[in-house]
C-alpha cells in the first residue's frame, strides 16, 4: 500500500489523524495532513482505507 | 415579510419542514418520506423559493464535495433557510459562505488551532471544568437544568478560554447566539444581533491589540492580515458554532440515552465505548437538522435529475445519517455500531473545523455525568421536554433532571 495526501486539498478537519494516528499527523503551524508512515503495514490498512473514506476534501489517496 | 406570505403548492415539500408528530430524535417526518421515496427531490424554502432535497449518504456527500455546488450565500439563487440568515449574510459573510480560494485562505489561518494534537492536550482542562461544573450543580440539590448548568456552559467556556472571551459576557452572547439560530427572528432582529456581537467581538479585538494574550482572536490580530472587523466577524463565527452545536449535543445525547436504557446500560458498563458512542450520537441525532445550503454555479446531472445552474440545493446530512445503505438499522441507536462514516459535522471542504474539540467535548462531558450521576433520569415526563424544532441546531431548550 502506498498513501499520497494532497496537502493543498486538505482542509485539515483531522479525521485522518483520529482513524489511523499512527501513519497520518498535521502540521503543526497550520494543521495540514502530514503523512508519517507512506508504505504502512497490513495491519494498518484498513484504517488508512477508512481515513480516505472519511477524508472531507478527498485529499488521500491509496494505492495497493 | 411579503415572500414568507406566498405558500406553497399543497403537494410540494417544504422546509425547514415541521418535525411533529414523530419521534424527536428522527428526521421531520416529510424529509423521512422523501428520503424512502425520492434520493433527490423538489422542495419550496418557506418563502416558496424552490429548491432541491438531496437525501442520500453518496448523493450528499458528493454534492458538498463538489465546487461545482458553491457555497457563497452572495450568489444567486442561494437557499437561506431562514430570513434572519438572508438578512445576515449580506452583511458580514464568514468563511463558511465563501469559495476557494478565498475560503481556504481565512479557514487556513484557524486550522493549526483546532488540530487534533492541540485539542487532545486540553483533555485535563476540559476535565477539570466538566467535573467544576458538575460539583456545583449537584452541591446540595438532587435536580437540576442539565442545559443551563452543564451542557451549554461548558462548550461556552471552553471556546471563551480558546477566544479570549471574557465568560462573565456569556449571557449577552449566548441570547445574540440564540437570536441569531432562531427560525423566527426577524431581519431586523437577526441584523440587530450580528451587529451587537461584530461590535463587542471588534472592541475585543482592539483591546487585545494593546494588551495580548494567549486566545485566538489576538493570534490573529498578531497575523496583521485582518482588520479588526474581519476579526470579529471570524470570532463571531467561533463563538457562536462552538456554543449551541455541543451544548444541544451534550443535553439531547444524554436524552437520547436515557430513553434507550439498554444503550444507557452498555455505555455505562463498557466505558471503552464512549469514543464510538460519540460518533453514533452525532450520526444519530444530526442537530443540524435542517440542511447544508449549496447554491448550482453550472448544471449538474445528479441521480437522473438536472440541477440547474443557479438553483438551491439543501443536503439534508439528518437523512444521509439515517441512510440505511450505509447504516445498517440506521433508525437505532447502537452505541457500538461503527459510524464513522456519519456526515453530521457536513462534508467537503466545508466540514466543521471545530470536530476534534467537539470530540473531545462529548467524550468528556458524558462520560462523567455517566460516571458522577449513576441515578440520573429525567425530572418531567418525557411528553413535556421542549425540544428545539424552532432552531437551527435541534436539541432541547431544557433538560430538568434528577439523580
Amino acid at each position: 500500500m502506498r498513501i499520497h495526501a494532497d496537502q493543498e486539498k486538505c482542509c485539515g478537519a483531522g479525521s485522518c489523524v483520529l482513524a489511523a494516528p499512527d501513519v497520518f499527523d498535521q502540521r503543526e503551524e497550520d494543521g495540514i495532513v502530514v503523512v508519517l508512515d507512506p508504505a504502512p503495514p497490513a495491519a494498518l490498512h484498513d484504517a488508512v482505507r477508512e481515513a480516505a473514506a472519511i477524508c472531507p476534501a478527498a485529499a488521500i489517496t491509496v494505492t495497493d | 415579510m411579503t415572500t414568507a406570505e406566498r405558500t406553497a403548492p399543497p403537494d410540494t415539500l417544504t422546509v425547514p419542514a415541521s418535525r411533529a408528530p414523530g419521534c424527536p430524535f428522527d428526521p421531520a417526518p416529510a424529509v423521512a418520506d422523501a428520503a424512502r421515496t425520492e434520493p433527490i427531490t423538489r422542495a419550496t424554502l418557506w418563502d416558496g423559493t424552490p429548491c432541491w432535497l438531496v437525501t442520500g449518504h453518496q448523493d450528499v456527500r458528493t454534492v458538498l464535495g463538489d465546487p461545482r455546488f458553491s457555497a457563497d450565500g452572495l450568489r444567486p439563487g442561494f437557499p437561506f433557510l431562514t430570513a434572519g440568515a438572508r438578512e445576515v449574510i449580506g452583511q458580514k459573510p464568514t468563511f463558511i459562505r465563501m469559495d476557494d480560494p478565498g475560503h481556504a485562505k481565512l479557514r487556513r489561518m484557524l486550522t493549526a488551532e483546532f488540530m487534533v494534537k492541540k485539542v487532545e492536550a486540553m483533555r485535563p482542562e476540559v476535565q477539570h471544568l466538566a467535573d467544576d461544573l458538575l460539583d456545583r450543580m449537584t452541591a446540595g440539590r438532587n435536580s437540576a437544568d442539565l442545559v443551563r448548568e452543564f451542557a451549554l456552559p461548558l462548550p461556552s467556556l471552553v471556546i471563551c478560554l480558546l477566544l479570549g472571551v471574557p465568560y462573565e459576557d456569556h449571557e449577552f452572547f449566548q441570547e445574540r447566539s440564540g437570536i441569531l439560530l432562531a427560525l423566527r427572528s426577524t431581519p431586523a432582529e437577526a441584523k440587530a444581533a450580528l451587529d451587537e456581537l461584530v461590535e463587542y467581538l471588534t472592541r475585543l479585538a482592539q483591546a487585545k491589540r494593546e494588551r495580548p494574550d494567549d486566545g485566538i482572536i489576538s493570534r490573529l490580530v498578531a497575523r496583521g492580515e485582518l482588520s479588526d472587523g474581519e476579526i470579529a466577524s471570524m470570532g463571531r463565527l467561533l463563538l457562536v458554532a462552538g456554543h449551541e452545536t455541543t451544548a444541544n449535543m451534550t443535553s439531547l445525547g444524554t436524552l437520547a440515552l436515557l430513553r434507550n436504557p439498554d444503550q444507557l446500560a452498555r455505555l455505562r458498563a463498557e466505558p471503552a465505548l464512549i469514543k464510538g458512542a460519540v460518533e453514533e450520537l452525532l450520526r444519530y441525532l444530526t442537530i443540524v437538522h435542517n440542511g447544508v445550503p449549496r447554491v448550482a454555479t453550472e448544471d449538474v446531472v445528479l441521480g437522473g435529475s438536472t440541477i440547474r445552474a443557479g438553483e438551491g440545493v439543501l443536503c439534508m446530512i439528518n437523512s444521509a445519517n439515517r441512510d440505511a445503505t450505509v447504516f445498517p438499522e440506521a433508525d437505532a441507536l447502537d452505541v457500538a455500531r461503527d459510524a464513522r462514516r456519519h456526515v453530521a459535522f457536513g462534508f467537503g471542504v466545508h466540514q466543521c473545523l471545530g470536530q476534534p474539540l467537539a470530540r473531545v467535548e462529548l467524550q468528556i462531558a458524558l462520560t462523567t455525568l455517566l460516571r458522577r450521576l449513576p441515578d440520573l433520569r429525567l425530572a418531567i415526563p418525557y411528553e413535556e421536554v421542549p425540544f428545539r424544532g424552532d432552531m437551527q441546531i435541534y436539541g432541547v431548550h431544557s433538560l430538568p433532571v434528577a439523580w
